[in-house]
């Protein structure tokens, strides 16, 4: 166990290497750096071109790559993401800031796809091939197959500007603070509505599938039979015996899918004006600030090694019959 | 198929042609499947659907077929060969100005009879009799820029995949049947490439490269053959310990051959239907980009471009968005439905399953 852990840690480790030498060639293979863009307003050619030099020294672009790569390095070891190019603000701050709007957007949107497929997933189990599962199932194939954005713009044409129902830029309006805190709490919820829907709706079929899936797999097992021939009610063994074992796949789904959300939809919070990490990561790309879109790179990639190391780990945890020794 | 009544036993049929009999009996991918087909077709025939020049018109004496030139042209290289007749090539003729029925001209129209950057109207018209889903912000009939967009979605779709699938192919093949250094190497490089935001190399790489669809393509080609390579490699690992493989080894088949000849046709059905579905999330992509202003540049059409113009408009001409809204969602659908059908027609344990 101890030496598979930390194998998986040291591949780990050559990964996220991997992932940062790349990702900072790349950025700084993109032609206009972010002096150029900077300077890019001034008329004054011979002014432009100190400023630029200056800039560049500044950000420390005039030192060869490897150089750069390893003072970068040596900050992130200490935990210190640097300072945007673009408005000179702490990079952690910036993505504190972001990390919230996306977050809660996320963790709203499991909430309300569990709550929903959950139940949908265990009622097709039970009666499957029925009417229900099929029309359901059906149903939210179709909806699967809707884009998210598509499904924004329809939603912002419809309920955002024909039927003016529901707001659809950014997380607050604009009187907000002079609204009562009960106020503040209506606008921001309704601000949630559309965009919490779009991250949503396309979920819903594959959980319930998921969800309806592993229950028929358990349901043929011996101990489900079992708690049938005791004589316990059927609800008992559905809710107690059988879905309960069908939870741990789950929450390995869960764990994987995590991540990405987390890096939040470039094109939704675009479309909603929304300051999340997704529109964060945009503006960073067309300003090429390179220390936030490297942060924000090696933040995504430590959460998905990380969390398929934690789900790799706990099915040994959960079940004993798998075996870490090669 | 006469050998089927003479012999009631069916001889050995190849497997795609036992695949294709079980995919006829699923009636959703056939839906999928036809909308598929017609979509092809709309984009092959775009140039005779909807132009601003006419498959055959009389023109100051002589005879034109410029639609029909411009529907070779869709074959790439064909413009080498084949031109347009001397007032059609130029940028500057206006037929429908000089058409002039009292010399003698008359003109075939294609159906609908703007083309896709052609100025026909006053600005965010809304859907009128002339033009069915009205016109967007220069006055362009929407119409026309659908139909002409479903290539663009098209060519993105199957190409960047075809990109996709060679190096998915290469690099899941090396891997799987090298093993070793080479297998340990391509699946770290895999595990990289699939740990970026996905938007991210996208992005990265778009940023580098001045925005055009085929800077799309290959860009969503280079991003998506993660997948491909790492099934390919796992059928190969599978496929490569059975028996007739074996067979084919100790027969004395090269390496190069028993991968080419012997192992992949084997691993082909499951990266198929990756492929199926790799190609409508690559219509969602391009789709997305151009949308984002990254894919398609105006003035050229592209579904992605439309739907942005709407956003643009939203308070003046909502009219492009739902057109466009639902192209996109009938594509994804219809390749997802071929896609899930295959999936199931392919996989052999499913069959056994229904027996």
């Amino acid at each position: 166990m101890l030496s598979y852990i930390l194998r998986r840690l040291v591949t780990g480790l050559v990964t996220l290497f991997g992932i940062s030498v790349i990702s900072f060639f790349i950025i700084q293979l993109v032609p206009g750096d972010p002096a150029q863009i900077q300077t890019s307003q001034i008329a004054d050619a011979a002014v432009s071109e100190r400023v630029y030099q200056q800039l560049r020294e500044l950000y420390g672009l005039d030192k060869p790559i490897p150089v750069q790569y390893a003072n970068w390095v040596r900050k992130l070891v200490v935990g210190d993401l640097g300072s945007s190019f673009h408005d000179g603000r702490r990079v952690s701050a910036k993505i504190g800031e972001a990390l919230w709007p996306t977050l809660s957007v996320a963790l709203l949107s499991f909430m309300l796809t569990l709550l929903i497929s959950t139940p949908i997933g265990i009622y097709s189990a039970l009666r499957q091939g029925g009417g229900f599962d099929r029309s359901v199932s059906t149903g939210l194939y179709m909806l699967y197959s809707v884009p998210n954005y598509v499904a924004g713009m329809l939603l912002i044409l419809y309920l955002g500007v024909k039927w003016d129902l529901l707001p659809f830029r950014g997380m607050r309006s604009d009187g907000y603070d002079e609204m009562t805190t009960l106020g503040q709490m209506w606008d921001l919820a309704q601000h949630y509505v559309l965009i919490t829907f779009c991250f949503t709706f396309g979920n819903l079929a594959y959980y319930s599938r998921f969800i309806r899936q592993n229950l028929l797999e358990v349901v043929r097992q011996d101990y489900v039979r079992t708690a049938r021939a005791k004589g316990l009610g059927e609800r008992s063994v559905v809710l107690k015996h059988a879905f309960t074992n069908s939870l741990i796949p789950l929450i390995s789904l869960i764990g994987l899918t995590f991540p990405f959300v987390l890096s939040g939809s470039v094109i939704l919070e675009y479309m909603f004006n929304w300051p999340g990490l997704g529109r964060l990561y945009f503006e960073s790309v067309l300003q090429r600030d390179y220390p936030t879109i490297m942060a924000l790179n090696f933040i995504t990639a430590l959460l998905v090694l990380g969390i398929t190391f934690i789900a790799d780990l706990t099915y040994g945890l959960v079940d004993p019959r798998i075996s870490y020794e090669k | 198929m006469a050998d089927e009544a003479t012999n009631p036993a069916p001889a050995a049929r190849s497997y795609w042609h036992i695949t294709w009999r079980r995919f006829r009996r699923h009636r959703l991918g056939m839906v999928g499947l036809s909308v598929v087909a017609v979509l092809f077709l709309v984009s092959f025939l775009s140039p005779m659907l909807a132009n601003e020049q006419p498959i055959l018109c009389r023109f100051d004496g002589s005879f034109y077929y410029p639609a029909v030139i411009d529907l070779i042209h869709q074959v790439p290289g064909s413009k080498l060969i084949i031109q347009k007749k001397r007032p059609y090539r130029l940028a500057t003729f206006d037929f429908k100005r000089e058409f002039d029925p009292e010399r003698g001209d008359w003109a075939l129209w294609t159906p609908m009879r703007y083309g896709p950057r052609e100025i026909a109207a006053e600005p965010l018209a809304g859907p009128s009799s002339r033009h069915w889903l009205g016109t967007d912000q220069s006055g362009r009939d929407v119409l026309s820029r659908m139909v002409h967009g479903t290539v663009v979605s098209m060519k993105v779709g199957f190409l960047s995949m075809g990109i996709a699938v060679v190096l998915g192919l290469i690099l899941g093949c090396i891997a799987g049947y090298a093993g070793g250094v080479a297998d340990l190497v391509i699946s770290r490089f895999i595990e990289i490439v699939m740990c970026f935001p996905p938007f991210f190399l996208i992005l990265a790489v778009l940023a580098w490269f001045p925005p055009s669809i085929e800077n799309v393509m290959i860009v969503i080609g280079l991003t998506r053959w993660v997948g491909i390579a790492r099934f390919a490699r796992g059928e190969i690992l599978r496929i490569r310990e059975t028996d007739y493989a074996l067979a084919a080894r100790s027969l004395g088949v090269r390496p190069a051959q028993l991968v080419l000849r012997h192992l992949l046709p084997n691993a082909l059905a499951p990266v198929l239907v990756s492929v199926t579905f790799g190609i409508a999330v690559s219509i969602l992509i391009e789709a997305g980009l151009s949308w984002l202003g990254f894919g398609v540049q105006p003035p050229d059409p592209s579904w992605g471009t439309i739907l942005r113009s709407g956003y643009e408009n939203l308070f003046t001409a909502g009219h492009m968005i739902p057109p466009a809204c639902v192209a996109i969602f009938l594509a994804v659908l219809s390749f997802n439905l071929v896609g899930d059908t295959l999936r199931d027609v392919i996989d052999p344990r499913l069959q056994a399953e229904r027996a």
